[in-house]
């Protein structure tokens, strides 16, 4: 890194300049969606474009070990937790655009506004000059600058930063843990609940047609009717999200006949409810066809 | 040569984008990544201030500032799947037990 900042070669220059503005063009941007996407995962695959390019900027900056914790620990871990956790909430939950309070998005709208003009005066007043000349701490040296920093100056915020970590760590685990309040479902109460739940038999398997054999395609009862059982509420969901058709069969697979369904009907619970969890206590659906 | 300050006024720009998804959104974890973008702008502004006055302590300032962020979204990750738990919603509407 070192020799690349005292060069002074033109055409080195102008390939900082263009990626400097090839990168801020694209975290901008992809800034910007990540406020304006409505599903969370869009957002987080946004921030770490975002993520990304700000490590080559610190890269650009003469930060080469920043820029490498950056890819490792932002991207990497605190980027992936994220997407752990949204798997666990709600991975078909997009936010709602309706506002609950009057006028929200146009008053958060003039605030950014007003932010960042007030942002930008105080920077154009503070007039910050051209960057000091490069030395070997904003190369080749930077990690041991770095070390030497940590372990003398900054010791003290260092140790203290390991005791953060370590309350972070156990209120994770306080906060993360669960009391059972119910006695453990047994193989025998499972089974009971099951014969007494009218349906001892396993639910019927997705796509059992020729054709299409996809776990989005419901399966076709006796009367040619599509059967919301047989294809995971989580689809189902998502297919209202999406606008997709809830639960239908194309009509050349049903073939069109008209006959008597009543007598299923009855028995079809409400596709588009929230999935139970495991732990619900009552009979789940499983595809597996296993007795549970 | 590019600026600091252009460095600046992107990390100003990603701040103010940030800040507004964090008043704009409703999805808690949308609202706490829009908090990461923040605490990503203000590093990047501290990186480019290091660079601006040749010595090391900005960078080392950003460290620190990945390092709490890492406890941060830690702890904040775990009372969000807390409270979904509780509430089966992620929705900052929804958790409203305080209000009045």
């Amino acid at each position: 890194m070192s020799h690349q900042l005292v060069l002074a070669d033109p055409a080195a220059q102008t390939t900082r300049i263009i990626t400097f503005w090839v990168l801020a063009i694209i975290a901008v941007a992809a800034g910007l969606g990540m406020v304006l996407a409505r599903r969370a995962v869009h957002c987080a695959v946004l921030l770490a474009v975002v993520m990304l390019s700000l490590s080559v900027l610190y890269a650009m900056l003469g930060a080469p070990f920043l820029a490498f914790v950056q890819v490792i620990v932002y991207t990497g871990a605190v980027l992936m937790l994220f997407l752990f956790v949204l798997m666990i909430v709600g991975i078909s939950s997009a936010d709602s655009v309706v506002e609950t309070i009057r006028g929200q998005r146009l008053w958060a709208g003039l605030a950014g506004i007003g932010l960042l003009v007030l942002l930008s005066l105080i920077i154009g007043h503070a007039a910050i000059g051209p960057a000091a000349p490069p030395t070997a701490a904003f190369g080749s040296a930077n990690l041991q600058g770095l070390a030497t920093l940590i372990f003398t100056t900054y010791v003290f915020p260092f140790e203290v930063t390991s005791a953060l970590l370590i309350t972070a760590a156990l209120g994770a685990m306080v906060l993360a843990h669960r009391e059972r309040t119910s006695p453990k479902p047994t193989q025998r109460s499972l089974a009971r609940q099951r014969v007494a739940s009218g349906r001892p038999q396993p639910l019927p398997g997705p796509g059992t047609y020729a054709q299409h054999n996809a776990v989005d395609m419901p399966a076709l009862l006796p009367d040619g009717t599509a059967s919301p059982l047989s294809v995971s509420p989580v689809i189902t969901q998502r297919r209202v999200l999406t606008g997709g058709p809830a639960g239908t069969v194309p009509a050349a697979l049903t073939g069109g006949e008209d006959g008597e369904s009543g007598e299923h009907d009855g028995q079809q619970p409400a596709p588009a409810t929230v999935p139970a969890g495991p732990d619900a206590g009552q009979p789940t659906r499983r595809h597996d066809g296993s007795p549970g | 040569m590019v600026a600091p300050a252009d460095f600046v006024a992107l990390s100003v720009i990603l701040f103010v984008i940030g800040g507004v998804g964090v008043l704009v959104r409703r999805n808690a974890i949308v609202i706490f990544m829009c908090v990461e973008l923040m605490l990503n702008a203000v590093n990047l502004a501290f990186v480019a201030f290091a660079r601006l006055h040749g010595n090391l302590n900005g960078q080392v300032i950003a460290f620190f500032v990945m390092v709490v962020a890492a406890a941060e979204v830690v702890v904040g990750l775990a009372i969000l799947t807390s409270i979904f738990r509780a509430r089966r919603s992620a929705s900052v509407d929804d958790a409203n037990l305080l209000k009045y």
